[in-house]
């Protein structure tokens, strides 16, 4: 499926689409989002350029290989899970805020930690099994 | 104490990174940590001499009553020694006997594992941890069982070994529960107290039950026994750890620790007996039939932890000061007698006993400790077995009923252990060496300096047992027979009965030893009654369970996903069927609902459309892409009912799946029949009873009147609780974040098998 004008929309819809899957990571906990669908966007986005590209040149641009990104994403979620045990001497997983408020994000807390753990997860997960299967089925 | 305890699995934890300096010159080394562990328990000797009980416990999920709480006694005490003395001994013969082995550090790190669950085993006062503890050395003993994994029938033994004493462990478990939902505690000094009120509850029965089936599964007990000689296929330094003082003594342990809490009544006592004698005889007699030096040894043992069966059975304070003497008396020859059969296997190559003789000519100093194990073993005047053989026969005599069959028992098997022990101890190094053998020479201080050890301290104990007997087994004994005291042990106790009988024993020993010789004969013909034994039977209810649930397997599990599906559908169906049956009445307002507007019924035609074209079409990929339409209809469908992160979900994952099954599809032939046209029609109508149930279960939800106070809950609490304003995401990441944890963990695990599975293949295909 090389046409040029997937191959070059693409190239502009790879980044964009990133950005946007990361949006809907950050303002999950306000409005419709989160890191499961932001997940899956961003998946989304590196299939469409494995489409255009070939899956060598999107391997190229992930750099490692996504399967890494799970352990990465369970890593983070996780300790944001301990982190009160830990730090504070409160139940797992309770929440913890900081106080400042930051544009687009809004209150900043341990949910967005978790959220961007789901997010790394499901990116994973999902080129995992995509990148294998188009490889050796 | 905790630390002690844990060294060992800190031990095989430091394998990973040590492993280089273990397969080298140092391999030694990993003999301080058992030694440092031995020094550091000596140091209580003292406290429990004064009959003080040492008691310390680190909290670990006290919500269930689950504490790592570790009791020291006379008894654990007698243990723990046990354990790390002798494990003092294995680590060190293991540096000679497996040098230069590719994994010899694997092996030392199993051996950690091992020791450690083995002391939090005898040091447990809290019966979950034991539990734990219990089923952590039948894991490591499956390991060093199959140690070496490239022959079929350690394989099979290791196998054997787990299966029995972790279905073993599962009973245990079970006891532990009921006994806490009696006592409601898992501590077992606190169940001391509790003793009357155990034996007079109703379950009773399936506690004592339950403990036996444990503690007779672990302890190699009739008829259970089996897997203990097929255990002998490990190396010579497990089986003397695990069957000299560890692993099966840990079903003795058991019994010993709950003797005074669920003990005497006549169920205890009459099962104990019972059990013991039967195991004690049928494996002794066993032992005439064999010819391997280790078969010998495993039947020996089995007899043995008949032995102390037995004794706990008889319950009275002189039958637990004797096994627990007993216990110490089997530990220190049976060690040594395996150590000396490593050696003469290790030297020779054979184990064979009849092509073994005159192995004094160069092995003479291993021959002179062969022959003390052999007078321990047959519990010969100045050595500690004596001490114990007196205490038996004292135990059964003084015991009220059947005195004289109970003590003839005793006779006739420690007779035949006597011959067992002269077998193995002495019969290899004397007569004339065979010209087959090869030449001999000393093995290494290594190998041959743990026997030596084992068998002075026999002898040593044997002139003066009141230095084991003041500071170990009185003090546990005291505790076990609850506070009866006053027994001092004693080598001589002049020409009385037990003397008589003694000596009767070793005479009739001696001259068994002299007029029966064994032979192959003696063996084929113990062979055909083989497929009456235990074993056997065990072999053939393993092999209609196999049968059985092969076919079990094939019935559901046939490898076809549409019969997977067909499956999963008809249970439900039955199930949820049976439920709406019940009560088949819709109550709907109709005047309630909302009028279709005409979106909505272009959407509802278009996901029906799309469903037939599905159905009815002869590609993969368009049937692929219309099963896409119905899921972005459906994506529809969220948004006009105001669910926009469902529909950004679910438009994300139908894309994604429509590009998965197109990876897949794109490389299937176009397209081929492969189900049969009344198949497809009973599909057809099981998908379509489906469906109507399902839309009949939620009209039905409909109809009943709304609980909403969950979601409630979730509205209202999500931004004072949780600080965020997007309901579905709050409850996701907060309200019911573990479970999104655990969601993510299926999902990689899922990846992860997807990945291996494909690459495996990958790898296969590469090879041809």
């Amino acid at each position: 499926m090389k046409t040029l004008i997937l191959k070059t929309a693409s190239d502009i819809l790879l980044p964009v689409l990133l950005l946007f899957s990361v949006f809907i990571l950050l303002r999950g906990h306000y409005l419709p989002g989160g890191g499961f669908v932001g997940g899956l966007i961003a998946a989304i986005a590196f299939v469409l350029d494995a489409f255009a590209n070939g899956l060598k040149n999107t391997r190229k641009i992930i750099k490692i290989h996504p399967g890494f990104l799970m352990p990465l994403g369970l890593l983070i979620s996780f300790s944001s899970a301990v982190a009160p045990v830990f730090f504070y001497d409160l139940p797992f997983m309770t929440g913890l805020w900081a106080s400042g408020h930051i544009p687009v994000i809004g209150k900043v807390g341990s949910a967005l930690f978790f959220d961007t753990g789901v997010y790394f997860v499901v990116v994973g997960v999902s080129l995992t099994i995509i990148f294998t299967i188009s490889e050796n089925a | 104490m905790l630390l002690i305890v844990c060294l060992g699995f800190l031990l095989s934890l430091a394998m990973l990174f040590i492993s280089k300096i273990i397969k080298g010159k140092w391999a030694w080394l990993t003999t301080l940590i058992p030694l440092s562990t031995f020094l550091y328990f000596c140091s209580f000797l003292d406290d429990i001499a004064n009959n003080q009980v040492i008691k310390i416990t680190y909290n670990w999920i006290p919500t269930f009553k689950v504490d790592l709480s570790f009791m020291l006694d006379g008894l654990s005490l007698l243990f723990v020694l046990m354990i790390s003395g002798i494990g003092t001994l294995v680590f060190w013969y293991t540096s000679s006997y497996l040098k230069g082995h590719e994994y010899l550090d694997r092996f030392y790190s199993y051996l950690g594992i091992f020791m450690s669950a083995m002391l939090g085993l005898v040091l447990s006062d809290n019966l979950i941890t034991m539990f734990i503890f219990w089923e952590l050395t039948s894991i490591s003993s499956f390991f060093l069982i199959g140690f070496n994994n490239e022959s079929e029938s350690c394989r099979k033994s290791a196998l054997l070994a787990l299966g029995i004493t972790g279905v073993g462990g599962l009973f245990l478990l079970a006891a532990a529960v009921i006994l806490g939902q009696v006592t409601s505690t898992y501590t077992i000094s606190e169940m001391l107290t509790m003793s009357n009120e155990i034996v007079m509850s109703s379950s009773y029965v399936f506690i004592v039950i339950l403990v036996f089936l444990a503690a007779f599964t672990k302890s190699a007990q009739f008829p259970f026994h089996f897997w203990l000689p097929g255990a002998m296929q490990a190396p010579t330094p497990v089986s003397t750890y695990l069957h000299s003082a560890t692993m099966v003594k840990a079903g003795i342990y058991l019994i010993l620790r709950f003797s005074p809490i669920l003990g005497e009544t006549p169920l205890w006592n009459t099962t104990l007996i019972t059990i013991g004698a039967i195991t004690m005889l049928y494996s002794a007699i066993h032992m005439l039939f064999r010819t391997d030096l280790k078969a010998i040894l495993a039947y020996s043992t089995i007899c043995a932890l008949g032995i102390l069966t037995f004794l706990t059975g008889l319950g009275s304070y002189e039958a637990l000061v004797a096994a627990m003497v007993f216990i110490v008396v089997h530990a220190l020859y049976k060690a040594s007698l395996f150590l000396i059969t490593g050696i003469i296997d290790h030297e020779t190559g054979t184990r064979d006993i009849t092509k073994l003789s005159g192995l004094k000519n160069g092995l003479m100093p291993i021959a002179v400790v062969g022959f003390i194990a052999a007078l321990i073993s047959g519990g010969v005047i100045p050595t500690l077995g004596f001490v114990g053989k007196d205490l038996i026969y004292e135990s059964t005599l003084h015991f009220k009923n059947n005195t004289w069959l109970l003590t003839g028992i005793a006779i006739t098997t420690n007779v035949l252990l006597f011959y067992g022990g002269f077998l193995v101890g002495v019969k290899p190094f004397l007569g004339k060496k065979p010209e087959a053998l090869p030449h001999l020479h000393m093995p290494s201080i290594r190998l041959w300096l743990p026997p030596m050890l084992m068998v002075s301290l026999g002898l040593i104990l044997g002139f003066m047992p009141f230095l084991l007997g003041d500071s170990l087994i009185m003090p546990g004994a005291e505790i076990l027979s609850r506070g009866e005291s006053g027994l001092h042990l004693k080598l001589w106790h002049g020409f009385n009965n037990i003397f008589w009988l003694s000596t009767l024993t070793i005479v009739l020993g001696f001259i068994l030893y002299l007029i029966l010789k064994p032979s192959d004969r003696l063996k084929t013909s113990a062979d055909k009654f083989e497929f009456l034994s235990p074993k056997s039977i065990s072999g053939y209810v393993v092999t209609i369970f196999k049968i059985t649930s092969k076919y079990w397997t094939m019935l559901f599990q046939n490898g076809y996903l549409r019969h997977y599906v067909a499956t999963y559908v008809t249970f439900i169906i039955v199930l949820v069927g049976y439920l709406l049956l019940q009560d088949p009445v819709l109550r709907i307002d109709y005047n309630s609902l909302a009028d279709l507007t005409v979106y909505e019924i272009v959407i509802i035609m278009i996901m029906l459309l799309s469903t037939l074209f599905t159905v009815f079409t002869p590609s993969r990929l368009a049937a692929v892409a219309a099963m896409g339409i119905i899921g972005f209809a459906f994506c529809l469908l969220y948004l006009f009912y105001s669910a926009p992160d469902l529909a950004m979900t679910q438009f994300s994952v139908d894309t994604l799946t429509v590009i998965l099954f197109v990876l897949v599809l794109y490389r299937l032939p176009k397209y081929l029949k492969f189900s049969k046209n009344y198949l497809r029609v009973e599909h057809g109508i099981l998908s379509a009873i489906f469906g109507g149930m399902i839309t009949f279960l939620i009209l039905k939800v409909i109809s009943e009147p709304k609980n909403s106070e969950v979601s409630n809950f979730y509205a209202e609490n999500s931004y004072v609780l949780a600080k965020g304003k997007n309901v579905v995401n709050v409850i996701l990441v907060d309200f019911r974040g573990s479970d999104t944890l655990i969601e993510i963990t299926v999902l990689i695990v899922a990846a992860i098998g997807v990945f291996g599975l494909l690459k495996l293949r990958l790898k296969a295909r590469d090879k041809k």
